[in-house]
């Protein structure tokens, strides 16, 4: 086996790369772009003034992460609707089951990554804080 | 003047301390923003950033590594011996900077009528017309080097501790090892050149063209006097000693705050140092077009060589992985040193038939 022929072949690969722009993204000035589908913080979706959820309890069972809390009531039109919905971001694991098995599509999953915080508490998303942002 | 100590003029006992500082100053700067270099051009190599936060793409950022390393805890541990602990990083570094005191950086220069060469043990003898510098120059070199060693045995022995002392034994053989292939590399150069003065080997590669550059002469001598170097001062991919992914920190495991930072100092000194050497030797040092003409020129051809070398470290420091021990030792006994006495063997045959 020949010693030297495997070293020069390297050191033209890292010589080349001594050459190329750099992938490093310098957070916080500059941010990842991320995909359309991107499973990050949940958003309840709205349709006349009124979370289109309508507390069928799918997402909480077929959550892995049993972070989901729903509470049913009734609301004015006597419809069923969510009186609690609560998401645990400490226990998310972001896999997009709830998405897909909301029968109403009332829920999705924004591009939003961003969500160290500083108390337990505050990870724990009510529905409030789920509403999507018109 | 007039005035003569040990009958020399007093100009040069200025000119000595000036020099002095000069290359002091010039190797301390070099050893700090070595360490930034090699992160930036790695980093770079591996298609990221270096330190890009401290200053100006990070150019602070061996003056905030010196600050931290000063402000850390010292930690001495209790069971270790306290004199031999506290000495052994300075026994490391030092002979780095003494190697500095027989290398030709320039030519002369001529400064208020009289000639100074820039080489730190030299002086211009008026009577004769040359300069006189330590005539044995090299051995004074291979000297300093192995007092490196010590430095490792003592710290690995005086810690005291496991890790250390396996990181101590194994860098302690592998630079007696790799000393032995890299003296005997040279050997073939006093061979051509009939003198061990580091000034007259400097003229004798003052060619036209650098063609007379010993690095054409004797290629294999320079590859394995570099090769070589760079095993006996723990340098990557012969950096087993103080790998940390190997023996936590190897024989520098228990050192904190500055003596940490002394030996990581005289990692890069003794890197910049070998570099030296071989430009010196192999590369021609000062020499380049027109570098007589323009004594000012000298130093800086040499120190263009000496970046090129470092650079040439950093860029296998970024491509090659680590020698495993054997391997390592493999590579010292069974290959390097018969291979420099195979050069020997035929520098002496072509030296006889050519004369």
């Amino acid at each position: 086996m020949n010693p030297i022929t495997p070293i020069l072949n390297g050191l033209k690969i890292t010589l080349s790369h001594l050459f190329k722009k750099p992938v490093t993204l310098q957070y916080p000035d500059e941010r990842p772009k991320v995909a359309e589908r991107f499973r990050g913080l949940h958003a309840l979706k709205v349709s006349h003034n009124n979370a289109k959820c309508v507390a069928c309890y799918l997402c909480p069972t077929v959550c892995p992460a049993k972070c989901i809390t729903v509470e049913a009531g009734e609301d004015s039109k006597h419809d069923k609707y969510a009186a609690k919905y609560e998401i645990d971001m400490l226990r998310c694991i972001f896999c997009g089951y709830c998405v897909e098995a909301c029968p109403v599509d009332a829920l999705k999953m924004t591009g939003e990554f961003e969500l160290a915080n500083y108390h337990r508490s505050d990870f724990n998303f009510t529905k409030d804080r789920l509403l999507e942002k018109k | 003047m007039g005035i003569e100590i040990l009958g020399l003029p007093l100009v040069y006992y200025i000119a000595m301390v000036s020099k002095v500082l000069v290359a002091f100053v010039f190797v301390l700067l070099t050893v700090a923003y070595a360490t930034y270099a090699e992160r930036k051009i790695i980093g770079h190599m591996q298609v990221r950033l270096g330190p890009m936060r401290v200053g100006w793409h990070g150019i602070l950022q061996p003056i905030a590594d010196g600050i931290k390393l000063f402000f850390k805890e010292e930690i001495i541990p209790t069971e270790s011996t306290t004199f031999s602990f506290l000495i052994a990083p300075l026994i490391a570094l030092i002979p780095a900077f003494l190697t500095f005191a027989v290398i030709p950086f320039g030519g002369v220069i001529e400064v208020a009528g009289y000639k100074v060469p820039l080489q730190i043990a030299s002086y211009y003898d008026t009577a004769s017309g040359t300069v006189i510098d330590l005539n044995v120059g090299v051995l004074y070199i291979l000297a300093m080097a192995s007092l490196g060693v010590y430095g490792i045995v003592l710290a690995g022995w005086a810690s005291n501790s496991k890790y250390s002392l396996m990181g101590g034994l194994r860098a302690s053989a592998q630079m007696i090892s790799y000393e032995l292939a890299a003296g005997l590399a040279i050997i073939s150069i006093f061979m051509m050149t009939e003198t061990l003065s580091l000034w007259k080997i400097v003229e004798l590669q003052s060619g036209w063209g650098g063609f007379e550059w010993f690095a054409f002469k004797q290629p294999l001598a320079f590859f394995m006097f570099f090769v070589c170097s760079l095993a006996e001062i723990n340098r990557t991919p012969f950096d087993l000693p103080e790998a940390e992914t190997e023996l936590v920190s190897g024989f520098c495991t228990e050192y904190s705050s500055m003596k940490y930072a002394m030996f990581f100092m005289a990692e890069y000194a003794n890197m910049v140092t070998v570099c030296a050497l071989s430009a010196t030797l192999f590369l021609g040092g000062w020499n380049g077009p027109m570098a007589v003409a323009f004594p000012w020129l000298g130093p800086i051809y040499f120190i263009a060589k000496v970046y090129a070398l470092m650079f040439f470290c950093m860029w296998i420091r970024a491509t090659v992985p680590r020698y495993r021990y054997d391997q390592l030792m493999h590579l010292g006994w069974k290959v390097f040193l018969p291979l420099s006495l195979l050069n020997i063997v035929v520098t002496g045959v072509i030296g006889y038939f050519i004369k």
